[in-house]
Order: structure tokens, then sequence, then C-alpha cells
């Protein structure tokens, strides 16, 4: 595959055919193993400081991966590099050391913050879970860190209970980013958040990423929020990569027919501009059973009889753009 | 002049709580005409699904409402039980959020469609089941003789909230209200169900109430838009003026924090602060706390609605009285 050859050096993160399938049960009596492939090799690399945005519906994988590349989900195979060091390799107290480099924001504030716990406890727990230092000086960075995300030191002993969604979102990335991590999976963090809420926070992760040059895996659904906040851009489809591109190539120049219509799915917030949609017939196929060949052509407007049989290639077609097509400009024969 | 089929006046409703009652939606007035598509948008907790609830009347014994709601010039809210029942699913249907949940998961499909028209067009079951595959091909779903046997499970989300929609249009009613019916389907099948909807919008002239808190999905479908802020109708205009010359600072600060597939932006402009809680209401304009432009005058008296452009709006700022303050 050739985005994973070369040097690895310059990336932060450098995933390498990462597959993840979940057994399931179909009855006791069956001996059949049946699988659910949720990711299916997928490969990607992210640089430091940059903002590499993952697209996708619902049930493609796209929360797998980011999971996965903590190793909060044993990954079924591939490589994870995370500074040249493959993290599937290590052992749990090597993981739970180098785990202060990357952390996760996830996108519920309601339930990943603990209710009995105060600000101050939330916070200053990451410092005491990696040995960093004592109760106290612990205390302080805490209040440091939420005043960097917009709390007064008078809210430090209150509990989560008492703050709006919002809120509770800067809390969980204070938490995040507590230990100066260099890596931050933010998996669909603004997805649950009112418009005018989810603009707040879209800033303050945009802020300190340039503080503190934050490297950002922003897991979404959501295509508006992704090209605003990122700087390269993939599109997931039930387990695979279909197409990566940086930010302005994508939109402006999609290939893949199925980020074609994706984008052009995307409500435009002027009732006066006409556009083109292109519609895709059904629904996204099982991933306990999923097409033969190409995985899209069952929905694809473009298939044809051999995207039945051949399974796509994830290839550079220009520089710096990855498609997996048969047919498409650029991917075809 | 168009026919007006829905009027409500002066609607207030109020939730039981620990001391006395909370006021949750105030002064809500609007119109809706015969085969016009209204959006209400606004964010959560701002009081745009039980304004549509109270039409249906499908709010808890507990929760009071006053005002009028006319619908066809017969107040709603005066009507008996058995009276309502004419009403819901016949004239007015509505179909909301969760498309998982609004079906019955012992029942068929082909049941729960036929079910509407037996008991509102006094169909027999053939003639019921006869209309109902006809339902299920006006919303395009393919294979309808199978797919009417079949249970909810076997169907996806999309395809759920099809059904709903063809349970809805079942009896031809002259209003059809949407509860953020696309929020929990993908962005693909979002298109493919707004676009069904203003289609059949089209076709059988039913109005439609489209609930949703996505500015985009109102840019797309409706014609007339009506923007709700904690309780209060802050502004209603067509959606031409709504997009491009929006009064309300609260409106121009939602249209300004999404961020925007055509165009580039360094930083989104955010609305400082949350939504006031229902018990801590400002005195004055309710938005005042939040907003660039408050003078005294926001903080102490409640702004009324008053003509600004192609827009309706509740602000002092377009008042005669801004000046003098």
């Amino acid at each position: 595959m050739s985005n994973v050859s070369g040097n690895a050096e310059e990336y932060l993160l450098d995933v390498r055919h990462l597959k993840k399938y979940f057994p399931v049960n179909r009855g006791i009596f069956t001996r059949d193993k049946v699988f659910v492939k949720a990711v299916d090799d997928v490969s990607f690399r992210i640089k430091p400081g940059e903002t590499f945005g993952l697209v996708g519906e619902s049930g493609c994988g796209k929360s797998t991966v980011g999971r996965s590349v903590l190793r909060l989900i044993e990954p079924t195979e591939g490589e994870i590099f995370f500074e040249n060091e493959d993290i599937r390799k290590l052992d749990e107290k090597t993981l739970k050391e180098r785990r202060r480099n990357f952390q996760i924001v996830f996108q519920d504030p309601f339930s990943s913050l603990n209710p009995r716990k105060t600000l101050r406890q939330i916070v200053s727990e990451p410092f005491m879970i990696q040995k960093i230092c004592s109760q106290k000086e612990a205390n302080e960075r805490a209040a440091d860190i939420l005043a960097k995300v917009g709390f007064s030191r008078d809210s430090l002993d209150r509990y989560p209970h008492e703050f709006s969604g919002g809120q509770r979102q800067r809390i969980c990335i204070a938490r995040a980013l507590a230990l100066n991590p260099k890596l931050v999976i933010c998996d669909e963090s603004v997805s649950a958040l009112d418009v005018s809420i989810q603009a707040q926070i879209i800033n303050l992760l945009k802020k300190l990423q340039k503080e503190m040059g934050l490297a950002y895996l922003f897991i979404s659904h959501d295509l508006r929020v992704i090209k605003h906040i990122s700087d390269f851009v993939a599109i997931m489809y039930l387990g695979t990569l279909v197409e990566a591109a940086p930010t302005d190539e994508l939109f402006r120049n999609p290939v893949h027919p199925y980020t074609r219509s994706l984008l052009s799915a995307i409500p435009i917030t002027d009732p006066d501009i006409q556009h083109e949609r292109i519609h895709i017939s059904g629904d996204v196929p099982s991933p306990m059973n999923i097409p033969s060949g190409c995985r899209f052509h069952t929905r694809c407007f473009m298939a044809e009889e051999r995207c039945k049989t051949e399974v796509p290639k994830y290839i550079e077609i220009s520089p710096n753009h990855f498609c997996a097509c048969n047919v498409c400009a650029g991917c075809g024969k | 002049m168009a026919e007006t089929i829905l009027k409500l006046k002066n609607l207030k409703i109020e939730f039981p709580d620990d001391d006395g009652y909370l006021e949750a939606v105030r002064d809500i007035e609007f119109t809706l005409n015969k085969g016009e598509r209204l959006g209400i948008v606004g964010e959560s907790g701002c009081g745009k699904s039980i304004t549509c609830k109270a039409i249906l009347r499908l709010l808890g014994e507990k929760t009071r409402v006053s005002g009028e709601i006319l619908f066809k010039d017969q107040d709603v809210l005066k009507l008996s039980i058995s009276d309502m029942y004419k009403i819901r699913g016949k004239e007015i249907s509505m179909i909301f959020q969760e498309p998982m949940a609004s079906l019955d998961p012992l029942f068929t499909v082909g049941d729960q469609l036929t079910e509407t028209l037996m008991l509102h067009r006094n169909m027999s079951r053939e003639e019921a089941w006869k209309e109902g595959i006809e339902m299920m091909k006006l919303v395009s779903i393919p294979q309808p003789e199978k797919r009417m046997k079949q249970y909810p499970f076997e169907f996806s989300g999309g395809m759920c909230q099809r059904i709903m929609i063809a349970i809805g249009l079942a009896c031809h009613p002259e209003i059809l209200i949407a509860d953020e019916p696309t929020t929990a389907l993908d962005v693909t099948i979002q298109a493919q169900i707004l676009d069904l909807m203003k289609q059949l919008n089209k076709e059988t002239g039913t109005a439609i109430i489209l609930i949703t808190h996505d500015l985009g999905v109102i840019a797309e479908t409706v014609e007339r838009v009506l923007v709700l802020y904690a309780g209060n109708i802050v502004e209603e205009a067509d959606v031409h003026s709504l997009f491009h010359d929006a009064k309300h600072p609260y409106t121009i600060g939602l249209l300004a924090s999404i961020p925007k597939i055509e165009k580039d932006v360094e930083e989104l402009d955010s609305i400082p602060g949350t939504v006031p809680s229902l018990k801590k209401m400002p005195a004055g304009c309710r938005f005042a706390p939040r907003c660039p432009y408050k003078k005294e005058i926001c903080e102490k008296e409640v702004p009324c609605m008053v003509q600004a452009g192609g827009s309706r709006v509740r602000c002092w700022k377009y008042s005669e009285r801004w000046e003098e303050t």
C-alpha cells in the first residue's frame, strides 16, 4: 500500500493494515464462527500538530478505529506506530506509561464523568494515576488546565451535575489535556451539543491545538464540522477507507462515488443555492454480510459488472490523494 | 390569500414542579396555511417539541396549557377526548425522531399501516391491505407486498422512518408534524427522507411542520421559519429573508455558529454563555444575557414582536423606543 511505505519518521501516528473482527455467536450448536468485520485493513498516518478527520455513516467502524489505536480494544491485526514504536507490542506497564501521550474525548459528556467526584478530583486524577506529582501539586495543575478551558477557581469543588453539556465537555477536554498529550482522539466530541455550544467547543479545540501543538484524530459523522476543523480527511465505508486527501482537495475534488454522494447530501445553509444531489439507493449493508468485490457496489451509481468481484485497491491517485475504486477517474485501469 | 388551517394564539405551557409551575413556553403565536411547509428551529429545551405536542394534546394531564389552538376554527384545547381521537392521525398526524422506537416491535409493519386506515377510513382488512401497499409504494419501499408482512426489526432506520411517514400520510391529513425526523439518520438517508417529504407535500397538499435544530435542513426543506429561543418565538420570516437578512441577534449568532460547507472561515462565531434554565428566566428579553447589543431596556422589559425587513422579530433593537434609550 503506497501510503504506508517510505519514511515514517515525520509521523506521530502511523497505522498500518489495522483490522478488528468481532466474533458473533450464532447459537450454541453452530460450529462455524462468524465475524463482524468492523475494521478491515485501514492504514493512515497523522503528523504532529495536525487534525485528521475520519468521517463515515453510523456503523462504518470509525469509532472502532479510534479505540483500537488507543488499545482500548485489542486490534485483531495490524501495526500501530506511535512515535515509531509499535504500541501493539507493548506490555501492560509500558502501555500505561505511554498512554499519557494519547488521550480520548468521548461523545456523551453526561456519561463520561464520574458524578461523585468534584472537578478538581476528576482533572487531578491523571496525575495520580501516572504518579507524576504529589496530590497538592496535582490540584494546582488541575486548576491551571481548567482555567485554560474557561473555569474559574471557585468552581473547582463543584460536581459535574452542576454544569451544562457544553461545560462538561470542557471538563472532559481538560482531563484529556492534563498530561500534555501529543495526540487526542475526539470521538464525536461535539455531536451531542447544540450548535451555538458546538461552535464554542470547536473554537476551544482549535485554540488549544495551537497553544499545545496537539494532533487530533477527529471522528465525526458531520461533514461540516470535519471540513472546518481538519487538515486531512479520510472517508470510511463499511470498515475500509474509500478516499483520503487534504481537506481542500477532498471537498473540491472528490473522486470516489461514495464521497461524491456523501458531499452532495450535506444540507446547505442557503435556500438559494441549488445543488445537484447524487442519490445513492438503499442502506448500508450489514458488516456481518459484506458484499463481495467492492463493498460499495450494491449502492453505487457508477458500478460496473467487475465491481461485483474485483476488490478495488487503495492507491495514491495524485500526490497525497488516496482512493479505492475500480471505475472512477484516476483509479480505473 | 392562502387559507389558514392552524392558528395558535397566546399559547402558554407550564409543567408542575416542586413548588408550583414552571413556564416552558409563552406567547407562542403563529399560523399555518394549507399546503405550507413551516419550519421550527431552536436549540434543545427551547420548547419546539412541546409546542407541537400541545397541538395534538399529547402532553400529560398535569401539564397546564392555556391560550388557543385553532384548527379549522375550532379550539383543539376545548375538544373532548373522543373528538381528539378523530383528529389525531386523521387530520393531524405526527412523526418522531426515533423511527425504531415509534413502531410496535410485536406487530408487522402491514398491521400498523392498516390499523390507521381501518380506524379512520372505515376500510375492510382487504381494502386497507391494498391501500397499505400503495402507501408503501408512495414512500418508495421496494417489494411492498413482501415488506408488509415483515416486522420493524427487519427494517433499517431510514426504512422505518419511511413507514412512519406512510402511516402519517395514510389518511391524507391536513397537517403532518415531523419532530426531528432525520436527526437519528445518516446524511445520505436524511437527504432521501427530506426529498421524499417535499415531494409528498407537493403531491398530496399536506401541510408540514418540520421541527429541527439543523438550519441546513430548514434551508433545504421549508418555506417559512419560526426561530424559538427559551420558550419564545424570537423571529418569524420566510426562508430567504432568514438566511440572507436575519434580524434577531440570536438568529444571526446561530447562523454564524454553523460550520459552512460552501465557505471557509478560520474561527466560528459562537454565542457566549448558555440558554437560561426555566427556573431562572431573565426578567426582560430572554436572550439579553448573551446578546452583544443589549441595553438597559432589554434587561427590564419584555420585547414585543415587531416588523423588521422581511421578518417579525422579538427584539428591542427594531422598536421605536431603541433610539430613545
